[in-house]
């Protein structure tokens, strides 16, 4: 892919240019980032490709200021007069907005000097026909997994490959390559008159760490065969596991609890948490922005901060938020190089298996999917669709659905039991199943 | 056809990139020369604009702007799809090249079009960026933080969004036709976090739709966002926990009809029932509703945040009856899938942008008004919640399992609200629920104007409404038993 490679350094240049332009119409200060990616996503259903798409994306986005008054404005057009009329914009919405002494960009001091390679460019050489042999082989051992299987939206494959650039008037001007690759399946299932569908998929920055096709399928085929035969329950309080997957969800809630921007506006359940005791004692979350091949990995942040690994949890006790330049300047404190989100959040596993956590369990609810956005981060009120297994004496008895889980966030972070050491490694956020003591369960027997 | 915007597009679209419609032709025949049972072209400028307040002061502020194409051939069920931000006649016949390598077998029979003639356009061609000036937007943000803050003195925070979007559109068929379309959309939203003895709750309105700024100006529209929105907060701040299991609910009118857009709008969305992955699947002429239920997907109310002129594929979108008098009547199509099915398009292809193919989506989904008082159904429930207002929903097409989540709620006892009660998810299973319903209100809503529904990583503006229902028996995601 030397063609990407190629356009480094003249979108460097624009960069470079627009933050010069923008200190010429008298802007105190600017930040620019801009990004070009290409990408084949390919999907096969029933035995034949059904999508072919080729995926072209730029974009430039420019942050100015005027000391405290800030306007941004961004085009998908790289053309010198959408890049001017882009730029002007920027300006005129900073001259209309109001001054606010927080606003600007970071200290000095905080800029990205050392940027790590994180070796996070893998461009796959595939082409059209090639991802579609992929995703109908993947596919293929799904719908011939059982005589259950009777249907599919297929299996997709998508790679991409792009470049993304930052720079700022405190004189950085960075860019890197990155990759990244999927492969899904989604197959439905039918036994009676009810239909089921269930999806397994891998993503990866290099192709040959991805899961193998016939895994990806075969996965998918088992999840969706384990979910036919579903009934509801009745209305109960019980103990909940969230399998590795969906737990990350709930790691999200909390991330999001302790993201300055919720902070500073009191939209958190978790305002004035720093230094206090949130989860139980053998809790350990931290970030790793460095990790190689890292999904989630990153040199800097995206106001071009240094990111470093840091505890978020430790011992229970929130060690960190999640802060921005900005927001961190909000709550008088230091920003942690996370504007722009988090990059890589590991929580620390713990010594069982899954089956041996559902054992500990014995009896209780084994959640596999959730629905709805049923969370209120102000008040930490949780309440979703679910569906999953029905566990007793250690082992998983039936499939249930149309159910919900509910609870508050902070009581379901007291009550977390353990963490299982079936860590699911393929997103941003890094967990084992988690356990928690007691959530209540409503359904319609 | 509106000229008009035929103008606009051309001028917006075609000119910078010296471009005429004969070249938009030359795409089409070369990829005509494959094969394909269906082609176009869709080229799109979108410039938007985003504003924000906070703290009191209007801190951020965003312009956009996003242009490009998107070529698209199809063969059988296959789909060839290619797109770029460059416009300019070598990317376009280099899609073209792409995608129509798709076509590898005959092309079946032409279908039938849907109707094309021409109609009153449900809104203006304007760019409603520029109808409020700048210092305009900001002191109207600003007037809007004061009243709230002086409305109520446990205000802790005001949140006040104001976005615009000017849209034009341009798609060149198979045919040989030019369909063009000028779409503005403007949004208002205002939230609110309050405070008492330590507890903090939220509270949020707005609206918007196909028009300009200074409809929020009229009839005291943002106004009225304002007290709305600290009227929810207060309740919120009152409400104890939400009960837990199955019992009968009573939903408000307006928003709330966003269970008809999960519980059987998706289901109903012709790719999935070609496919016969919903489970809706061959179902046409069943009872899937009570006999009080008749449900439309209607793209044609003037101004409406889900209405289009065309859809994403020229085609005008109707009035399509969903369900009538509880049977099941018809499903949404594109033009894809209306030839699969031989159905005609009811003009529901609509697409995110230019960077995406077309899918069958909804555009305005409402069902039409009964017989009762709200007053009526409400003292008619010996026990249940009357859940008056929602956030967002999701379903499973597949299970038919959906759910959405209250944002304001009450326990009713003896046909009388009792107290308010914290938000909680619902959920129920999308072909048997409307079955459930035993009261129609005569007070049919539509929402103010604030959806937007995600399907296939797309997102597009959408409407929702329904009058006041009775439906026995909804699974409440509470947490007290």
């Amino acid at each position: 892919m030397e063609a990407l490679e190629s356009q480094l350094k003249p979108l460097q240049d624009k960069v470079a240019r627009i933050l010069e332009q923008a200190k010429q119409l008298g802007a105190s200060g600017a930040e620019a980032g801009a990004g070009l990616d290409l990408g084949l996503s390919v999907t096969s259903r029933l035995g034949e490709a059904e999508t072919v798409e080729y995926h072209c994306d730029q974009n430039l986005a420019v942050t100015v200021y005027f000391g405290g008054r800030k306007g941004s404005a961004s085009t998908s057009d790289l053309g010198d007069s959408s890049l001017r009329e882009t730029l002007e914009a920027a300006c005129v919405i900073a001259r209309h907005g109001n001054e606010d002494p927080c606003a600007g960009l970071h200290d000095p001091d905080r800029l990205a000097t050392r940027i790590p390679d994180l070796d996070l460019n893998h461009p796959w050489q595939l082409n059209a026909e090639q991802a579609i042999e992929l995703a109908t082989a993947c596919e293929q051992v799904a719908l011939d997994a059982s005589n259950e299987i009777v249907n599919s939206e297929g299996a997709t494959l998508n790679t991409h490959h792009g470049i993304r650039i930052f720079g700022n008037s405190l004189g950085f001007l960075h860019g890197y390559p990155a990759s990244r690759h999927s492969l899904s399946c989604s197959v439905v299932g039918k036994r009676g008159e009810q239909m089921q569908r269930d999806y397994w998929y891998t993503v990866a920055r290099d192709p040959n760490d991805l899961e193998a096709p016939d895994k990806v399928g075969l996965r998918a085929a088992e999840r969706t065969l384990a979910r036919l035969g579903a009934r509801s329950l009745t209305t109960r309080q019980v103990p909940v596991v969230f399998t590795a997957e969906i737990a990350t969800s709930l790691i999200g809630h909390f991330l999001a609890g302790i993201r300055g921007g919720n902070l500073y506006r009191k939209t958190s359940f978790l305002v004035d948490s720093l230094g206090k005791q949130i989860f139980p004692e053998f809790m350990h979350i931290h970030e790793e922005p460095h990790i190689p091949k890292g999904i989630g990995s990153a040199p800097y942040d995206s106001e071009g901060v240094a990111t470093f690994p840091h505890d978020l949890i430790d011992r229970g006790t929130v060690k960190s938020f999640i802060l921005s330049s900005y927001s961190a300047r909000k709550l008088g404190m230091q920003t942690t190089g996370n504007a722009g989100g988090v990059h890589n959040v590991i929580v620390d596993p713990g010594r069982l298996d899954r089956s041996e956590l559902l054992r500990e369990m014995g009896s209780g609810l084994l959640v596999t999917e959730l629905m709805g956005h049923g969370i209120n981060l102000v008040t930490g009120d949780y309440s979703r669709g679910a569906a999953g297994f029905w566990v007793e004496n250690g082992e998983i008895q039936y499939p249930v659905e149309e159910i919900t889980i509910a609870g508050n966030l902070q009581d379901i972070f007291d009550n977390l039991v353990t963490i299982a050491k079936d860590v699911d490694r393929r997103g941003n956020i890094r967990t084992g199943s988690i356990w928690i003591k007691e959530m209540t369960v409503a359904g319609k027997r | 056809m509106s000229n008009e915007a035929l103008t606009i597009a051309t001028r917006t679209l075609l000119e910078p990139a010296a471009l005429e419609t004969a070249h938009l032709e030359r795409i089409i025949g070369h990829l005509l020369e494959a094969p394909v049972d269906l082609a176009d072209i869709y080229l799109q400028f979108a410039r938007s604009e985003s504003w924000a307040l906070e703290d009191g002061i209007v801190k951020e502020g965003h312009h956009s702007i996003e242009q490009g194409f998107g070529v698209r051939a199809v063969c059988g069920d296959k789909t060839g799809f290619a797109y770029s931000d460059v416009i300019e006649f070598d990317s376009l016949m280099e899609a073209a090249t792409n995608v129509r390598a798709i076509a590898r077998h005959p092309a079946d029979a032409r279908q039938a079009l849907g109707s094309n003639t021409s109609r009153k356009q449900l809104y203006r061609p304007i760019d409603p960026l520029h109808t409020l000036g700048n210092e305009d937007k900001i002191a109207l943000m600003q007037r809007l933080d004061r009243l709230a803050r002086n409305r109520d003195p446990r205000v802790e925070q005001v949140i006040v969004s104001l976005a615009g979007t000017y849209e034009v559109v341009l798609i060149a068929t198979q045919e040989g036709r030019f369909h063009a379309d000028v779409r503005p959309l403007v949004r208002l939203n205002i939230s609110v976090v309050m405070i008492q003895n330590g507890r903090r709750e939220q509270g949020s309105a707005g609206g918007g739709g196909r028009t300009d700024y200074r409809y929020f100006l009229q009839e005291d529209r943002a106004d009225t966002y304002v007290a709305e929105a600290i009227r929810q907060a207060q309740v919120n701040l009152e409400a104890g926990e939400a009960p837990a299991g199955n019992m009968t609910v009573v939903l408000g009118s307006g928003w709330p009809g966003v269970l008809l857009h999960e519980a059987i709008g998706h289901g109903l969305e012709g790719d999935f029932n070609r496919k016969g992955t919903s489970a809706f699947r061959g179902r046409i002429g069943d009872k899937v509703a009570s006999p009080v239920c008749t449900v439309v997907d209607d793209g044609t109310l003037p101004q409406r945040r889900g209405s289009l002129n065309i859809d994403d594929e020229g085609t005008p979108p109707g009035h399509t009856v969903l369900i009538e008098n509880g049977i099941l009547k018809g499903y949404l199509h594109d033009r894809l899938n209306a030839r699969l099915m031989n159905s005609a398009p009811t003009g529901n292809g609509r697409r995110e942008s230019y960077a995406y193919a077309p899918i069958p989506r909804m555009t305005n989904t409402y069902m039409l008004a009964g017989k009762s008082s709200p007053e009526e159904i409400i003292a008619s429930v010996d026990k249940g919640l009357y859940a008056k207002n929602f956030g967002g929903g999701q379903v499973d097409i597949t299970s038919g399992k959906f759910v959405f989540s209250a944002s304001e709620a009450y326990w009713i006892e003896n046909g009388k609200i009792t107290r308010p009660v914290k938000g909680a998810t619902l959920i129920g299973n999308g072909p048997d629920v409307l079955t459930r319903v035993s009261m129609v209100g005569n007070d049919l809503e539509l929402d103010p104007g604030v959806g937007t529904c995600g399907k296939d990583g797309q997102s597009v503006p959408v409407g929702v409404g329904q009058p006041t229902l009775r439906v026995d028996g909804l699974t409440v995601g509470g947490t007290h038993v």
